[in-house]
């Protein structure tokens, strides 16, 4: 027996496993990166917001059509990745086919991947359409310019290249399987493929042999790459779209966190007893930051939402600001976010594990202002968010920088401020004049 | 008409010894904003025709501070809102109800943290549990058969999940209720919520409450009623914009019911 191959097949899994787990270690070091906020309370609510949102897809299928495409090729994903396991058993051992002890539910289950790939590829076709021909308003934004569009549709070439492999590698081994060749003994039922098995006819067995190697190999590397390129991909979504879900807030969308570092400096203001003078509780303590300027000052959860992101774009195309033509675009900012976090993480890869400041933040650098001030804070792209981000919260948080740490809001809402400490209403109106309205004809 | 107003103050009502069952959370653009003030009347006259045992906190209410915080001012924020919660829970306010969203979403979410911990109802919510209660009955009076439109207020809805209470009211006027294609969890902003009520919009092509007008016009209706007094002064302006005030008027859900029963 040639071992060789065996060797080969478990040097490239070891490699592409190892490599991954490197990245996905990046990953969370990145995310730790963020503030804690705890999001472990409810966890019964949690794991239904889990179930419903990420495995059951409720709120992908809002809009019924993309709803409906990414349902198949969700499925698909993780049914045909079934698959996987048995080609990883069997490059390791040399075996053929070794589940297909399981007769009949082995018949079963190939012949369900099979139908499956033939939807995904369809669909994926239909993906790339959208995104390339009709070209879909959210998907031509601008948001998209450069790297992001290619990386979508490398993620769609690449599901389609693999289905591809996948049907043809069961269409040679199902000609092998006929013509009674060697190790390739009957096993699995073939519906899709066994109309792509007649282009074998007149082929050579050894010819027919390579291909189905060929096939086999190239979709197993293929998916060790895949799995790979997720780190550097919007496509990571596939996997953070449950941590994602599982963290969110739970809170009513209206409500904003209140800060504790603003309750007790306030309480203190108003506490007629306290001492102004008296020494902090803690001399050393750094004074609390307000507000977020760049990933640091954001939660993890945030950070975590940036990595979730699959730049799909739903939120953009509901946000009120951007329809009308304003910059604002709530996958920016989360795109921007992730992009900023990367950076900051190379920094911290370069430096041996410290962050050198680079003189740039995600305000400014990535975010303008103009963004951020265009907001109306309605909630539309948290609740158009497939996998329940929130853009919003990043938005409330850098405006907090900006009023509290740089006094940089818009003049007409310094009036207002201004207004509402000095007389208890947005307008100039004096407080003794509040009930006047119950007096007036 | 006003004179016939009954508003207790809880400063009034504490002097008497008495205890109302609900706080009237008025808001500022409810006290001072024209516009908004007829809001606060028709919904006076509701709970006056209710016999509602209700108070406001008159010169004693201040802003609860949500424009300041939505516009990152966390520090306003809370010294509004302590300053707030310090006199309701003086006065030992369990209950409140306020025809403004952005109050009533500022009141419930965000105060309790702060101690101040109340039952928080939307006027609508407020007027159906009347109805239900039997203490107010609604007949459909001028609006019957009306084609009306309700926009959904961002902070009332989305924030909140508060979708049904206005259109069943609406629907009690024997109205014909129509929806705008983006409607409830879908509704589109009118363009004041996160402080933009009081600054002039970033640079775009289009106001957005131009644009929800015009999902608004497409249902050709004669009234859109509102629920919230900033989406109500958004819907006004971009009808005036279109020129449209002679035959589509924006109304508060308090007012359809007030003026059906002509309060």
């Amino acid at each position: 027996m040639n071992f060789l191959d065996n060797i080969f097949f478990a040097l490239l899994l070891a490699i592409g496993v190892g490599y991954f787990t490197l990245n996905v270690k990046k990953l969370i070091r990145n995310i730790k990166l963020g503030r804690d906020v705890n999001r472990t309370d409810n966890s019964s609510e949690r794991w239904k917001n889990m179930t419903m949102v990420a495995l059951g897809q409720s709120k992908m299928v809002k809009r019924p059509i993309a709803g409906f495409l990414h349902i198949i090729v969700y499925v698909g994903f993780v049914i045909i990745n079934i698959e996987v396991i048995e080609i990883i058993i069997d490059g390791l051992f040399g075996t053929h086919r070794v589940l297909s002890f399981m007769g009949i539910l082995y018949d079963v289950l190939i012949g369900s991947f099979e139908i499956l790939a033939l939807l995904v590829l369809v669909a994926v076709v239909v993906f790339w359409i959208r995104r390339n021909i009709t070209k879909l308003g959210r998907f031509a934004s601008s948001d998209l310019n450069g790297k992001p569009r290619n990386d979508a549709n490398y993620i769609l070439y690449f599901e389609m290249v693999l289905m591809s492999l996948f049907l043809l590698m069961n269409a040679a081994d199902l000609h092998l399987q006929n013509l009674g060749v060697g190790h390739y003994s009957q096993a699995g039922s073939f519906p899709v493929s066994q109309f792509i098995a007649p282009v074998f006819n007149g082929m050579s067995e050894g010819l027919i042999v390579v291909i189905e190697r060929m096939a086999w190999w190239l979709h197993i590397i293929g998916i060790l790459i895949f799995l790979n390129y997720l780190y550097f991909s919007k496509h990571l979504h596939i996997l953070l779209a449950f941590p994602n879900t599982f963290y969110a807030d739970l809170n009513a969308k209206g409500k904003l966190d209140n800060l504790e570092s603003v309750t007790n400096e306030v309480k203190l203001m108003m506490d007629p007893n306290a001492d102004p003078f008296a020494a902090p509780a803690n001399p050393d303590a750094v004074p609390a930051k307000f507000g977020a300027s760049d990933v640091h000052d954001l939660n993890w959860v945030q950070l975590l939402n940036a990595y979730s992101c699959t730049e799909c774009g739903r939120c953009t195309s509901s946000c009120p600001a951007n329809q009308t033509g304003k910059k604002l675009s709530p996958r920016k900012i989360m795109m921007d976010t992730r992009d900023r976090l990367e950076e900051v993480g190379k920094n911290i890869d370069l430096n041996k594990g410290v962050f050198v400041d680079d003189g740039k933040s995600l305000l400014n650098d990535y975010i303008t202002t103009e963004e951020l001030w265009a907001c109306t804070s309605c909630n539309a792209c948290v609740e158009e968010c497939p996998i329940n981000i929130s853009p919003l919260s990043i938005i409330i948080d850098m405006r907090r920088y900006l009023v509290m740490e740089q006094s940089a809001a818009p003049t007409e809402l310094n009036n207002v401020m201004t207004n509402i400490e000095n007389n208890g209403a947005p307008w100039q109106y004096n407080q003794m004049d509040r009930l006047n309205w119950a007096n007036e004809e | 008409m006003s004179e016939n107003l009954i508003v207790p103050t809880m400063a009034e009502m504490m002097a008497q010894g008495k205890q109302p069952d609900v706080l009237f959370w008025v808001g500022c653009a409810g006290s001072f904003d024209d516009r908004a003030k007829k809001i606060t009347k028709a919904f006076v006259k509701i709970l006056n025709r209710a016999n509602v045992s209700f108070a406001v906190l008159g010169t004693e209410e201040s802003c609860t501070g949500d424009p300041a915080k939505r516009a990152g001012n966390e520090f306003l924020f809370q010294m509004q809102a302590m300053t707030n919660i310090e006199v309701m829970n003086a006065y030992e306010v369990k209950r409140i109800v306020t025809a403004c969203p952005h109050c009533f979403n500022t009141l419930k979410n965000e105060y309790p943290e702060l101690g101040g911990k109340y039952e928080v109802l939307h006027h609508t919510e407020f007027i159906k549990s009347l109805l239900n209660e039997g203490k107010l009955t609604i007949e459909g009076g001028q609006f019957k058969g009306k084609r009306i439109t309700f926009h959904d207020p961002c902070y009332l809805g989305r924030a909140n999940n508060v979708y049904e209470a206005p259109r069943e009211l609406i629907q009690k006027l024997d109205a014909e209720l129509v929806e705008m294609k983006r409607s409830r969890a879908n509704g589109l902003c009118c363009g004041a919520g996160g402080a933009q009520m009081f600054k002039e919009p970033e640079k775009g092509n289009k106001d957005i409450n131009i644009e929800r007008t015009e999902d608004a016009l497409e249902t050709q209706p004669e009234i859109i009623a509102a629920g919230c007094p900033f989406c109500n002064t958004m819907l006004t302006d971009g009808i005036k914009h279109k020129e449209k005030e002679a035959s589509v008027k924006v109304l508060d859900v308090a007012e359809l019911i007030a003026n059906a029963q002509d309060l």
